[in-house]
């Protein structure tokens, strides 16, 4: 055999390899996803089979038909944990992404002394673990009265999201260069005018997909929401998906279904943030 | 105090410092002043009586909570560092495919989506021994004949939830390596193989020196939200069997929410809190290192 035909063997053989690896680590991060989506479109009786079934025979939408039909057939009232989800977690971005706004481009225009550590003072407070938090909230909130409502979990949101929403706008407004908003003011704009006509409508992208990614930790989140919700006034659909579980049965058709209604508003949102949202942690971390 | 006029940045981060300090500060403060206090939520005058270190003396020995403790730091560390060579290599294939990237990054980003809770669920019901597809597929297979009791065996469980844990996360390192691949210069690659460079060798003294800043900040970012565990190991074990999986944020939420010992939890977390911090320092100044590191180009 000749050099030029090992060569060749040689380089199909990575390029298989490669397509290979690809594929497989693919099928790893989808399957699971696949197998809820599946799951939540079959009867309970075929989940259950043993020996297991595995080409679906009745696909039906009875779930999520059962679901939305409020408390009586469904078992758990979706719609109103849906409802408070909603409410929540977009009122929090709101005020998160005002504060963030403020406070990204006072990082990212000004400069001040200990700047750094402030900054590294924000991210601090997001280290400390939702549940360590929970504990004197549920305590402080008890004391106000602001348990198992909307109000108390906006504010723990909030504050949850600010750290974050004040990094990725900081990097977005460096992106900015600052001489647009000068050139601007020179041509008689104010500050603020500057501001909101110049330096607002080129960070956009970012500032939204900021939002998106605070709306969808206000989302996902759990533990602070376990301890702070009560009753159907605030629990969010994270803390309904344990209404499904009882002592020793889980009624895994509903959950599936459950859980692809919240996946699916997660996934469009991510999509559309994809890619301003990598360059955004990037610049604010590396540039620095 | 009429005419004095803040300077721009202090009004602009007042609003943020004033929220955290509302949510977090004040409320840390509390845990801590109560961590000294043998509180409980049914007594709550208890809050009052000052028992100095008593609760942190009661935890030093307490061998359940140095074995959770143990357990979260081996938990994390496999974590991350699977997680960085995961997604290193799944940033690898990414970025030598020549075809279809923009569909696999979006594919790549898939887990990142799922809420931590819904990994946690998703897993205990793929691992279930009875109905799980895991068993399912391993049994249909032949390769077992048995369940194997993922959920049930100390062990095995740890090792799932680790799966899951890795599952979900490995996306964020992912991405920011491929980040990092992708803004990579393409003349220090070419000049490493004019100079005769073996692929493996100018994969680890130029493209992986580029890519380690980006590394850290997913480091940041995952030890950011560390606590996210939580959710996933409440959902698939609960801390069970006979606690052989409890983690730290297990034992403080049964502790203060079951037992209703608010006053040891609160120690418990803040034994909690002072590791989360030191993880993300460490990262935090790895970066700044990385960063100077190859500061040229920046």
């Amino acid at each position: 055999m000749d050099e030029n035909a090992v060569h060749r063997i040689k380089r199909t053989v990575l390029k298989a390899g490669h397509l290979i690896g690809l594929f497989l680590a693919m099928a790893i991060i989808c399957l699971p996803g696949l197998w809820i989506v599946l799951s939540s479109l079959r009867p309970t009786v075929e989940i259950m089979a043993k020996p297991p079934v595995w080409i679906p025979r009745n696909v039906s939408l009875d779930a999520y038909v059962a679901m939305f039909s409020g408390v009586g057939q469904g078992g758990i009232p979706v719609l109103d944990y849906f409802r408070n989800s909603l409410i929540i977690s977009v009122t929090s971005t709101v005020i998160a992404l005002c504060i963030g706004m403020a406070g990204g481009y006072a990082f990212a225009r000004y400069r001040f002394r200990g700047k750094t550590s402030i900054f590294l003072g924000f991210m601090l407070t997001r280290t400390v673990p939702g549940i360590a938090l929970s504990l004197p909230l549920f305590f402080v909130y008890a004391r106000l009265g602001i348990i198992d409502t909307h109000f108390g979990l906006i504010l723990a949101y909030v504050a949850l999201n600010v750290p974050f929403t004040v990094w990725l706008i900081d990097g977005f407004f460096r992106q900015v260069p600052r001489d647009l908003a000068e050139a601007a003011q020179i041509d008689g704009c104010t500050r603020w005018q500057a501001f909101w006509r110049v330096e607002f409508p080129l960070a956009r992208p970012g500032i939204a997909s900021a939002g998106i990614f605070a709306f969808l930790i206000s989302w996902n989140e759990f533990a602070l929401a376990s301890q702070l919700t009560r009753s159907t006034n605030s629990k969010t659909l994270p803390v309904g998906l344990l209404d499904y579980t009882a002592e020793f049965t889980i009624d895994w058709r509903g959950m599936c279904a459950l859980a692809v209604v919240m996946i699916i508003p997660a996934l469009t949102l991510t999509f559309i943030v994809q890619k301003h949202l990598v360059s955004g942690l990037t610049s604010g971390a590396v540039k620095g | 105090m009429r005419g004095w006029k803040p300077a721009p940045h202090v009004l602009l981060l007042l609003p943020a410092f004033i929220v955290l300090a509302a949510v977090v500060i004040v409320p840390l403060l509390l845990s801590l002043y109560s961590s000294f206090t043998p509180f409980r939520l049914t007594r709550p005058d208890s809050i009052y009586t000052f028992i100095g270190f008593r609760n942190y003396e009661r935890l030093l020995s307490d061998w359940d909570f140095w074995v959770a403790f143990g357990r979260t730091v081996l938990l994390l560390t496999f974590a991350l560092n699977l997680e960085m060579v995961l997604g290193l290599v799944l940033a690898l294939l990414v970025e030598k495919a020549t075809r279809g990237q923009r569909i696999l990054r979006t594919i790549m980003m898939f887990p990142m989506m799922f809420s931590p809770i819904l990994v946690g669920f998703q897993f205990k019901f793929m691992f279930n021994d009875n109905i799980g597809v895991v068993n399912n597929a391993l049994q249909s297979l032949g390769l077992t004949n048995q369940a194997i009791p993922w959920l049930i065996d100390g062990r095995l469980a740890f090792i799932s939830i680790l799966t899951a844990e890795i599952w979900s996360s490995t996306a964020v390192f992912a991405i920011f390596i491929l980040a990092g691949l992708m803004a990579m210069p393409r003349e220090p690659l070419e000049a490493a193989k004019v100079d005769g460079c073996t692929p493996w060798q100018s994969f680890r003294y130029v493209t992986w020196p580029f890519v380690m800043p980006f590394t850290y900040i997913a480091m940041t970012i995952r030890s950011l939200d560390i606590a996210r565990a939580y959710d996933i190991v409440k959902i698939m074990t609960d801390g069970g069997p006979a606690g052989r999986t409890e983690i730290l944020w297990t034992l403080i939420a049964r502790t203060a929410y079951s037992d209703a010992r608010m006053g040891l939890a609160n120690a418990m977390s803040y034994i909690a809190i002072l590791l989360s911090i030191l993880f993300t320092v460490i990262f935090f100044r790895q970066l700044a290192k990385a960063r100077q590191q190859i500061g040229a180009e920046w």
